[in-house]
């Protein structure tokens, strides 16, 4: 327990107070500083913009991984892994090669706002396919063909049938995607090149004014981020209990 | 006749069919379904990893070799490696105990504690960073100044990059092992118990030995996450060079400086290591979850 609020409690309720140290209305205008704001509005915008594809592509991946049999599968899943295990460092020198300055199939966003988006596709990929695909696995296929034998079509079994059990999985990883979005610093050094107003994240906002001496600026916007994390898991927990209680 | 002859095995054939029917059943959905994802996670992840993978061996094994003989970089591959043991055996140690304290015991607050432990994972590293030198910072930290006085300096140094890379990496060696904790129960322990064995006995011979795999499974992940960890070291280690420099950051370094090639030779290593820490977890899975 004390390790605990050492490690992790504490630095972390210090940073609240730096934030609310000067006052509200000092808290309120640092947030609403144009080129904070301008980084704030991007990341959450662009976390939410892949959440959605997440959202769509994670229970597809999740789904061909469960229900089909190919050749090359087990590599496919190791593949989901990757974005994972990969330091965030790597992953954005990863992306920059293929999608860089010297790209070999002539697509260059480097330093451009796709950058952004596709550095945050990158470093979500795995959440919810994670959270879908045990779910998946487990689900009883004779539902599935008791409705298809009383008529219904393949998109009514999978819309009444498949979709309401997985829905809490693909909340949660929705959730946790979302949240890594946020906070995503890494892959976004070399990826985005951090221009003001245009491709500026958070994370990367509260590192300059960090650099710049101004911890009470970066306390501020960190607060922010830090209740965007709280409600997640407000949303998780919330989640995992109606799973539960469902039984 | 002809009829009577046909039909039993026309009958018992749907049975056999409709066992197996869903995974041969081949719609051109199945394929399309196949021909995204597959797709999808190449131009996402396996184009992008390989590149960096000929990018490294474009003048054959020249990088690597350049890269295993510069001084600096050496050092700062041991600090990462001497940062990631560190914050594995902290995590390892503290995590089997917040583990049992979590499964076995009933407190107030409890629930709260669990959902604060998913913090770490959900939090930026930046903040982690910021928050560790708001508290442990040698000039105006909560903390800091007094252990600064004890001649114990934690940011810009090794015992804060180790702290950032703990923080970060904590919660993952406790949600493995609290599914598999509750799933043992206590009635071995018991069993144990009134069979005389003390508390130190029932831990080592009866608790240790069932979460063997959850614990070899948390440090492949730990191991791998501290590693890669950049954001919240970046922030707490000041990045001198040869002394509190990792391996992460000496990727940024190196690419920022135009040395392209010693920096895609680093990130290949990196990656190495945490391709090597999924295929051992992919190993090892099956076994634990049969």
């Amino acid at each position: 327990m004390i390790w605990f609020s050492a490690l992790v409690l504490i630095p972390l309720a210090a940073v609240v107070v730096t934030a609310i140290d000067g006052g509200w209305d000092v808290f309120w205008a640092t947030v609403t500083n144009g080129q904070t704001a301008a980084a704030i509005k991007l990341t959450v915008f662009t976390a939410a913009g892949v959440t959605a594809v997440n959202v769509v592509m994670g229970p597809l991946i999740a789904w061909v991984l469960v229900r089909d049999r190919f050749w090359g599968k087990s590599a496919l899943e190791v593949l989901i892994d990757i974005p994972f295990a990969l330091p965030t460092i790597v992953a954005g020198l990863v992306l920059l090669s293929l999608y860089g300055t010297d790209s070999p199939i002539g697509v260059n966003i480097a330093n451009q706002r796709p950058a952004v988006f596709l550095a945050f596709l990158f470093v979500t990929l795995p959440f919810v396919v994670r959270m879908v695909q045990p779910v998946l696995e487990e689900l009883d296929r004779d539902v599935e063909e008791a409705a298809a034998s009383l008529g219904a079509s393949r998109f009514t079994t999978f819309r009444r049938i498949i979709l309401p059990s997985l829905t809490p999985a693909i909340t949660a990883g929705a959730a946790l995607s979302f949240a890594r979005g946020v906070s995503e610093y890494g892959s976004l050094v070399l990826l985005s090149g951090n221009l003001p107003f245009k491709t500026e994240v958070t994370s990367v906002r509260i590192l300059s004014s960090i650099e710049n001496d101004n911890v009470a600026a970066a306390a501020a916007v960190a607060t922010v981020l830090l209740a965007i994390s709280l409600a997640v898991i407000v949303v998780l927990d919330l989640v995992q209990r109606r799973v539960a209680a469902r039984g | 006749m002809a009829d009577t002859l046909i039909r039993p095995p026309a009958e018992a054939a749907p049975v056999e069919e409709r066992r197996r029917q869903p995974r041969v059943r081949k719609t051109p959905v199945t394929y399309l379904l196949r021909l995204i994802v597959a797709a999808y996670l190449f131009f996402l992840v396996a184009w992008p990893v390989s590149l960096v993978v000929t990018h490294t061996f474009d003048d054959g094994l020249g990088s690597i070799r350049a890269l295993l003989e510069d001084p600096d970089m050496v050092v700062a591959l041991q600090l990462s490696a001497y940062v990631a043991v560190w914050s594995v055996l902290i995590n390892t140690v503290f995590g089997v105990g917040m583990s049992l304290l979590l499964v076995r015991y009933e407190f107030p607050g409890k629930r709260a504690l669990n959902a604060l432990l998913d913090l770490p994972l959900s939090v930026s590293p930046i903040v982690v960073g910021l928050a560790l030198v708001l508290v442990y910072g040698g000039r105006n930290g909560w903390l800091g100044p007094t252990f600064a006085s004890w001649g114990f300096d934690i940011i810009f140094s090794t015992p804060g990059i180790i702290m950032a890379t703990t923080f970060v990496a904590l919660p993952l060696m406790i949600r493995e092992l609290v599914p598999v904790l509750e799933e043992i129960g206590t009635e071995q322990e018991q069993a144990a118990e009134s069979l005389g064995a003390n508390g130190f006995q029932r831990f080592w011979r009866i608790t240790l030995p069932s979460i063997k795999w959850g614990i070899t499974y948390g440090v492949v992940l730990t191991l791998a996450r501290s590693l890669g960890e950049f954001g919240a070291v970046k922030v707490v280690s000041g990045n001198v060079l040869g002394q509190t420099r990792t391996a992460t950051l000496a990727v940024e370094e190196k690419y920022l400086n135009f040395d392209q090639q010693g920096a895609y030779a680093t990130a290949f290593l990196l990656a190495m290591v945490s391709v090597a820490c999924i295929v051992v977890v992919g190993i090892i899975r099956p076994k634990n979850h049969p």
